[in-house]
Parts: structure tokens; C-alpha cells; sequence
């Protein structure tokens, strides 16, 4: 028994294996990282182009193009989140490690959010410069993009390990995380919106990170058991 | 001796097909289990199925004499994988790889110079995998393998892409694993010739 307690690494080595490496392969691959990053940057600057440079118009429509490229932004990177482990074995490997399967889940989406939404995040005040948004309201769309983009990471990874073994899975992946992030949708545009009219914005907020905080410990297992059943 | 794996009135399922039925088998601390058979027989899904990655449709496994099901922690700690895919990022090198390797399983990297001089490797560690050959890839995956001091190997086909050489190393690797009272499990189609004791499974 004894040498069994000593091959089992901590659990913390494991979910810090797994962030490093997604991280150190999206290093190497910068294009993966970059294009969802091009892609919001590009529609919600066209945005105000297209549809009028009053500040009215802006205001108006600022909160909900912002969102929307950001949730099209993250839903264009998930598909490839469970793919490369997939197709090189590494997937194996992964479920047969003596780490519990959940934790490596929870530390590839980690990964996820620190590559595809965490740079969304940081991104999105020169976005909103272009839609004239006050500093006020900027900060707080900065919160709820973080409590939405870290939902959508770990709601499009239970997405992605259930669609994984399919050729051509991205229409599905879509079908099935759309209605889920419905709420994240509404309520963090809306909140943005009411931000910009100067109305409290606190029950949003709450929402938005009670939501989060219920994906932050759903998803993993869901993550993990589906998993299991695509790479049977 | 000391029975490691054994597995009771095993039977699995492909689609319609029964690949196997009531199907027994075991390994003991310092052997080797080989199967074998045809392609298509089942020799992938048998291993599959031995490490959990498959359910059987009927049978039950024990793990050093305890049932595997609410044992898998125990199970995969002393259980290195050896597919026919390599299992390691071809973006990253080989040190970057086995570096990874380390944080899901407890491993001493100070062997990992003897160990890489053991499969020839030394002089690619700055080489990300993609530029390797085929072999030389899967000496990195025999290089994890190495690393992870498991009681228990399991390889589906271990001697793909390998030169003669690579081979003959296999047969050698095992040879000394089996000695230090280690158990290996081997998928293959191909003649292995080990000095020690070894079982055999044929599937149809």
C-alpha cells in the first residue's frame, strides 16, 4: 500500500501539468489563439460602421453586438478544445493517469479561458472606445465578460468532450451549448445596457457569477463523464 | 507470485458482434500476457477493456485481488498505456513532453538522461516530435513508458514502426521488467520471444 501513496502525485501537479502545456501549445501555435481574438475585434468594430456613428445608435446597440461577437468568439474556439488530445492519443493517457479525470477537465478549461477569454477580456475596452461607451460602463461590461467568457469555457468544454468523436461536431456543438448560454447572453448585455444608463447593475452581476460558480463545479464531472463515453 | 490482474467470464461487444465470451484470464507479479490473433479480433478492445477504457458487457476485473471498479485510483497509478498512436504533442519536444508526463504521474526525473540514452534519443531532445520519424516517436512513447516506474505495462502493438533494433529493444525492456517483478500485457499480431514466464490468450 505504502508504494502505492508514493506514485500518487498531488492533485495540484496534475491541474498545473495540463494549464502549462495547453498554454505552452498555443505559444506554438499563435494563429489558434489569435483568430477568435481577430474575429471579435473585427465584428463589433464593423458594428459601428454599419449601423450609424450617432452616439445614440452606439449606446444602443454597443452592449448587444459586444456580447454577441464575444459568445460567436468563444463558441469559434471551442470546438478544437478536446481535439488534438483526441486525435494523437494523448486522450488516453489523459484517462488513464491516476489524476481524477475532473480536475484535468477543470485545468483544460482553465487553460482555455487564460488562451481564448481572458485576451477577449482585455481586448474589449478598445472595443468599446469605438461604441463611445462611458468609463463606468466599460468596467462593467470587463466583469461581466469575465463571469460570462470563464461560463462559456466551461460549458462549451462538456459540449466539446460530448461532440469530440464526431467528424464535423461544430453544428452540433453549437446546438448544444447555445440554449445554455442563453442567460449569459441576456443578462450580460443587458446589464451592460443598463450600466450605460446609469441604473443599478448589481442583480445582473449576481447572476452572471452565480452562474459561473455553478458551471465551476458542474461542468467538470459533466466534462469528465462525457469524455469517458466519446473515447470508448 | 502474486496474482496483479485477473479477469472472470469476460465478454464484449462491438456493434452486433461478440468479439469474445466468457473469457478468462490472469497475470501474475513477473509475467507476461500476451494476446493474440488476427486483425480485427479484439486484441485492442481486450486491453481497452483491461484498463478501463471500455466496459465489458459481462465479466469483472480484480486488481491485486480487490475489485478494479472502486479501485481505479490505485489501478492507474501502477498502469502505463502504450497505444499504437504515440500519445505526446508533436508542437512540443521531447522533454517539454515527458516534463508533462511527470505532472500526472509521480516520476524521478533524474533518470531521465539514462533513460533517453537507453532509446537513442539524446541528441533530439530540442526537436518538437512533428519532425521526427515514425520510429523515433514511438521510442519517445517507450521512453514515457520507462519513465513511469508502473507495475503494469499494457502495449497494443509494440513493435509498429520500430526497426530491428527498436525491436530487439522491446523484447529486452520487457525481458528486465518482467525480472524486477513487474507484469506486462502485450496486443499483438507479431512473433515476441522473452525469457520468463508467459501466458498466452488467442482470440478468434
Amino acid at each position: 500500500m505504502n508504494d502505492v501513496i508514493l506514485n500518487m502525485p498531488s492533485l495540484l501537479s496534475g491541474f498545473s501539468a495540463v494549464v502549462r502545456r495547453d498554454i505552452l501549445l498555443a505559444w506554438k501555435r499563435p494563429g489558434d489563439m489569435l483568430n477568435p481574438l481577430f474575429f471579435f475585434a473585427m465584428v463589433s468594430t464593423l458594428f459601428p460602421l454599419a449601423v450609424g456613428p450617432t452616439a445614440e445608435q452606439l449606446a444602443f446597440s454597443g452592449p448587444g453586438v459586444v456580447w454577441v461577437a464575444a459568445l460567436l468568439a468563444a463558441l469559434l474556439s471551442l470546438n478544437s478544445l478536446f481535439m488534438s488530445d483526441f486525435e494523437d492519443g494523448s486522450m488516453d493517457q489523459l484517462l488513464l493517469s491516476p489524476q481524477p479525470l475532473p480536475m484535468l477537465t477543470l485545468a483544460k478549461a482553465v487553460a482555455h479561458w487564460l488562451i481564448a477569454g481572458l485576451p477577449l477580456v482585455l481586448v474589449s475596452p478598445l472595443v468599446a472606445i469605438t461604441f463611445q461607451m462611458p468609463a463606468r460602463t466599460i468596467g462593467v461590461m470587463m466583469v461581466t465578460l469575465s463571469f460570462g467568457t470563464i461560463s462559456l469555457s466551461l460549458l462549451g468544454s462538456i459540449g466539446a468532450a460530448l461532440t469530440v468523436g464526431l467528424n464535423r461536431g461544430t453544428a452540433l456543438l453549437s446546438l448544444l451549448i447555445l440554449p445554455l448560454a442563453m442567460p449569459v447572453l441576456i443578462f450580460g448585455a443587458r446589464t451592460v445596457s443598463m450600466a450605460a444608463a446609469d441604473d443599478a447593475v448589481s442583480a445582473g452581476v449576481y447572476f452572471l457569477a452565480a452562474y459561473c460558480m455553478l458551471m465551476l463545479t458542474l461542468a467538470p464531472f459533466a466534462t469528465a463523464a462525457a469524455l469517458r463515453i466519446s473515447n470508448e | 507470485m502474486t496474482e496483479l490482474l485477473f479477469g472472470h467470464d469476460l465478454c464484449l461487444f462491438r456493434g452486433d458482434r461478440c468479439l469474445f465470451r466468457s473469457l478468462e484470464l490472469v497475470v501474475n507479479t513477473g509475467e507476461l500476457l500476451v494476446i493474440d490473433g488476427p486483425n480485427g479480433s479484439g486484441k485492442t478492445s481486450l486491453l481497452r477493456g483491461l484498463a478501463g477504457l471500455l466496459e465489458f458487457e459481462n465479466g469483472n476485473v480484480r486488481w491485486s485481488g480487490d475489485a478494479i471498479d472502486g479501485n481505479y485510483q490505485a489501478f492507474r497509478a501502477d498502469l502505463v498505456w502504450l497505444s499504437h498512436r504515440v500519445g505526446c504533442k508533436a508542437d512540443l519536444n521531447l522533454v517539454e513532453n515527458l516534463h508533462f508526463e511527470s505532472g500526472l504521474r509521480a516520476t524521478d526525473e533524474r533518470r531521465l538522461p539514462a533513460v533517453l540514452d537507453r532509446m537513442g534519443l539524446n541528441r533530439l531532445t530540442d526537436l518538437p516530435l512533428r519532425s521526427l520519424s515514425a520510429g523515433q516517436q514511438r521510442r519517445v512513447a517507450l521512453a514515457r513508458m520507462l519513465l513511469a516506474e508502473a507495475r503494469l505495462w499494457m502495449m497494443d502493438e509494440p513493435f509498429t514502426n520500430l526497426d530491428r533494433a527498436g525491436q530487439a529493444l522491446v523484447e529486452e525492456l520487457i525481458a528486465e521488467h518482467l525480472e524486477k517483478g513487474g507484469s506486462c500485457i502485450v496486443a499483438t499480431h507479431q512473433a515476441i520471444e522473452i525469457q520468463g514466464r508467459t501466458r498466452r490468450v488467442t482470440l478468434q
